[in-house]
């Protein structure tokens, strides 16, 4: 067991740290959480400072466009950007960690040169139409029909929660071409051009007051046939190689993110008086819980390593993305339940109020209230758990 | 980086694992509890072969007899040594052994079985006292010999956990001073990480056996396990086990090399991450077992007795948690 860094990798970090030190203060400031334009803008304008500084795709193979970094080095490059306030993926976050690997993994030649040098430029933004209204966590439901028709299929129905769906120029779209075969077996995956015909876009409003994804209608929307990735009806199995992809590295940046949020909750609770000579830090409950949180996070930075390094050893995720996410997601909302009673009154507010941060503050809890639902919701994680590492039945 | 066992390390654990399956196995540990009862609860031939595997002298110098390994070898050894529940002041005579004079030499090879209280604790209870040979106290200056002569116990006649009995001490007798503060504070948190390597063995022995009986035992026409209720109370407690086995690691090699972390959060987080793990996984273990699990014939309750013991020493979750919160 070796947590030191190798020099190697310590170089990177080095030569990292330096660059985004010199461009960071060139990026425009962040637009409006509302502002779709102005994010898929400012996204794409920090994706192509990374592709121009050589940083794109950084955990992607060299062969497609990538950086070939380690799994170590991606687990570096993530904590640095996030330490220096950098983006994170944004509305690059389709493209960069699903579409782009899938298609490099599973697609055509032709494929691989037509899609992958526009999502690491910036130039195109990916969306993904996995879920449907009545399909939910359990994905392969799903109903949305693709028939074929010469060389095109025809498709209609419809998806929801997909992200950046309003600003996308792709989506990686599973629909069903065999009705007939089993649930798992009759899906394909098709990469769907958000301007065709047919297909229309209806924004969702969270609890958060804002749209933070949307709903996809299709009707009679027409695509190549050759937009097709992996077999027909094998969308299933090219389904779970995109999701992998996601696994063991997808929560760095929030981790990252939480253990500074617990030093700016310290420092506020310092600042926030309780009583004339007294402040919320010297308040022991309050205090303690912060002190359990900050175990919780070096635990799971820890768990992060380990799971990186399992990865680069094995050359596979695995399930232990599944015990993380469990974990984080519900020890992220206790941080933002601690920051809400640290706020008081505040936090009736989505916005400051009496110079406390209870804007952002108040909206990231509003926020965290989706990590257990989102990705799988976490019934649905426990039940891998169950079932995949523990192998218990299979619920009936 | 390359957070992950290396094959010597896969070894030694596994080794010492077939140690315990041999010498300690379900029957012995049964036998202990329910009829052998030996004085303080150790059994010295077993001790004398504890000792042989190098468990006390593990992470001594190759030229002073030891076996020259580091706190993260001596994490794995101590996990196996919870999972098999292994009775006695193993981490006591483990941290005694690299102490100056005959009570280190004593404690490494096995011949002396060494107890290690803390000073400021109420009520003082002292683990396995009629198999200690030498009482050890810990206080902030220092770690203190005390003259058994002049110490006053009074035995528990019921300790929760039955393999770890008790002494009530009243009034510590003075001692000499056989350590300075610094050999204190260190024994302090590797006695917090060894600690959380026993509760870190317990939590991950829970959870097996839990899931073992949640895959045979059948209630309504099927296996409980396919009940989600169930499935999801043992998927909490692997969650609970695997998050305290990448803290207790990582605060075992962060003890080694002190570059590769800080061990003022390492320490109390594997601390904190590892009692909550056992003692809660006792709690959904005894859950699963249902009716058996209340019972004295199943060894669920041993291992939530035992952990509530090990969740007490080298620091309760107030010390830890305010520890961290001075680190923010």
């Amino acid at each position: 067991m070796d947590l030191r860094y190798t020099e190697a990798e310590e170089g990177f970090r080095a030569e990292l740290r330096a660059w985004l030190a010199s461009a960071l203060p060139t990026l425009p400031g962040k637009p409006d959480r509302a502002d779709w334009p102005g994010r898929r803008a400012y996204d794409t304008a920090w994706q192509r400072m990374l592709f121009d500084a050589g940083y794109a795709g950084v955990h992607w193979p060299v062969e497609a466009g990538g950086r070939g970094a380690t799994p170590t080095e991606h687990l570096i490059f993530l904590e640095e950007t996030e330490r220096a306030g950098a983006p994170y993926v944004g509305a690059n976050f389709v493209g960069l960690l699903h579409a782009g690997p899938t298609i490099n993994a599973a697609g055509t030649e032709e494929q691989r040169r037509r899609y992958l040098p526009g999502i690491l430029s910036g130039d195109d933004v990916w969306c993904q139409g996995f879920s449907e209204p009545g399909a939910g966590s359990d994905l392969a439901a799903l109903r949305t029909r693709a028939v074929r028709d010469g060389d095109e299929y025809v498709l209609n129905g419809s998806k929801i929660w997909t992200s950046h769906a309003e600003v996308a120029d792709y989506c990686e779209m599973l629909v069903r071409t065999d009705p007939d075969a089993p649930k798992h077996k009759g899906i394909s995956w098709l990469i769907v051009p958000m301007d065709a015909p047919g297909l229309s876009v209806r924004p969702l409003d969270t609890i958060m007051g804002t749209s933070e994804f949307a709903e996809v209608f299709l009707d009679d929307v027409r695509v190549p046939v050759a937009n097709r990735v992996g077999e027909e009806n094998d969308g299933w199995r090219v389904t779970m190689v995109t999701l992998s992809f996601e696994r063991g590295t997808a929560f760095v940046s929030e981790v990252v993110a939480c253990r500074r949020l617990l030093r700016e909750l310290a420092s506020l609770a310092r600042a926030m008086p309780r009583s004339p000579d007294a402040t919320a830090w010297d308040d022991t409950t309050l205090r303690r819980e912060l002190g359990h949180l900050t175990a919780e996070f070096e635990a799971l930075w820890a768990l992060t390593k380990w799971n990186v390094s399992k990865a680069s050893r094995s050359g596979v995720p695995g399930v232990g993305g599944s015990v993380f996410k469990l974990r984080f997601s519900e020890t992220k909302q206790k941080a933002y339940d601690l920051a809400h009673r640290l706020l008081g009154r505040a936090a009736l507010c989505v916005e400051d109020v009496a110079g406390l941060p209870s804007g952002a503050l108040v909206d990231e809890r509003l926020s965290s209230l989706s990590y257990t639902i989102a990705a799988g919701t976490s019934q649905i994680q426990r039940n891998i758990v169950g079932e995949r590492i523990l192998g218990l039945p299979k619920e009936r | 980086m390359d957070f992950q066992l290396t094959s010597a390390q896969r070894d030694l654990a596994s080794g010492f694992r077939s140690f315990c399956e041999r010498r300690f196995d379900r029957d012995r540990l049964r036998g202990l509890v329910d009829r052998d009862r030996p004085p303080g609860m150790v059994d010295r031939e077993l001790w004398a072969e504890l000792a042989e595997t190098g468990v006390f002298c593990l992470r001594l110098a190759e030229d002073d007899g030891g076996v020259g390994l580091g706190t993260a070898e001596a994490a794995l050894v101590f996990e196996e040594a919870g999972r098999a529940l292994l009775p006695g002041p193993l981490v006591a005579t483990h941290l005694a052994a690299s102490l100056p004079g005959r009570v280190g030499t004593g404690a490494a090879s096995g011949d002396l079985v060494v107890g290690l209280a803390a000073a400021d604790q109420f009520p003082l209870l002292v683990e396995h006292l009629d198999a200690v040979d030498e009482l050890l106290i810990r206080s902030p200056d220092g770690i203190r010999r005390i003259d058994r002569s002049a110490l006053r116990a009074t035995a528990i006649r019921t300790p929760t956990d039955p393999c770890t009995p008790l002494h009530h001490v009243a009034t510590v007798p003075d001692g000499a001073l056989i350590a300075d503060a610094a050999a204190a504070e260190r024994l302090l948190r590797e006695g917090a990480v060894l600690t959380a390597a026993l509760q870190l063995g317990i939590a991950g022995k829970l959870t097996e056996m839990s899931t073992r009986y949640a895959r045979e035992r059948e209630q309504f026409g099927r296996v409980i396990g396919g009940f989600q209720a169930v499935k999801h109370l043992c998927a909490d407690m692997l969650v609970r086990t695997e998050v305290a086995r990448a803290a207790v690691y990582a605060a075992a090699v962060t003890l080694d090399d002190p570059e590769a972390g800080d061990p003022a959060v390492a320490v109390p987080t594997a601390k904190l991450m590892a009692d909550e793990a056992a003692t809660r996984n006792g709690k959904d273990a005894t859950q699963v077992h249902g009716g058996m699990g209340f019972t004295w014939e199943v060894d669920v309750h041993l291992y939530l007795k035992r952990a509530w013991v090990h969740a007490t020493q080298y620091g309760g979750p107030e010390e830890h948690e305010e520890a961290l919160a001075a680190t923010l």
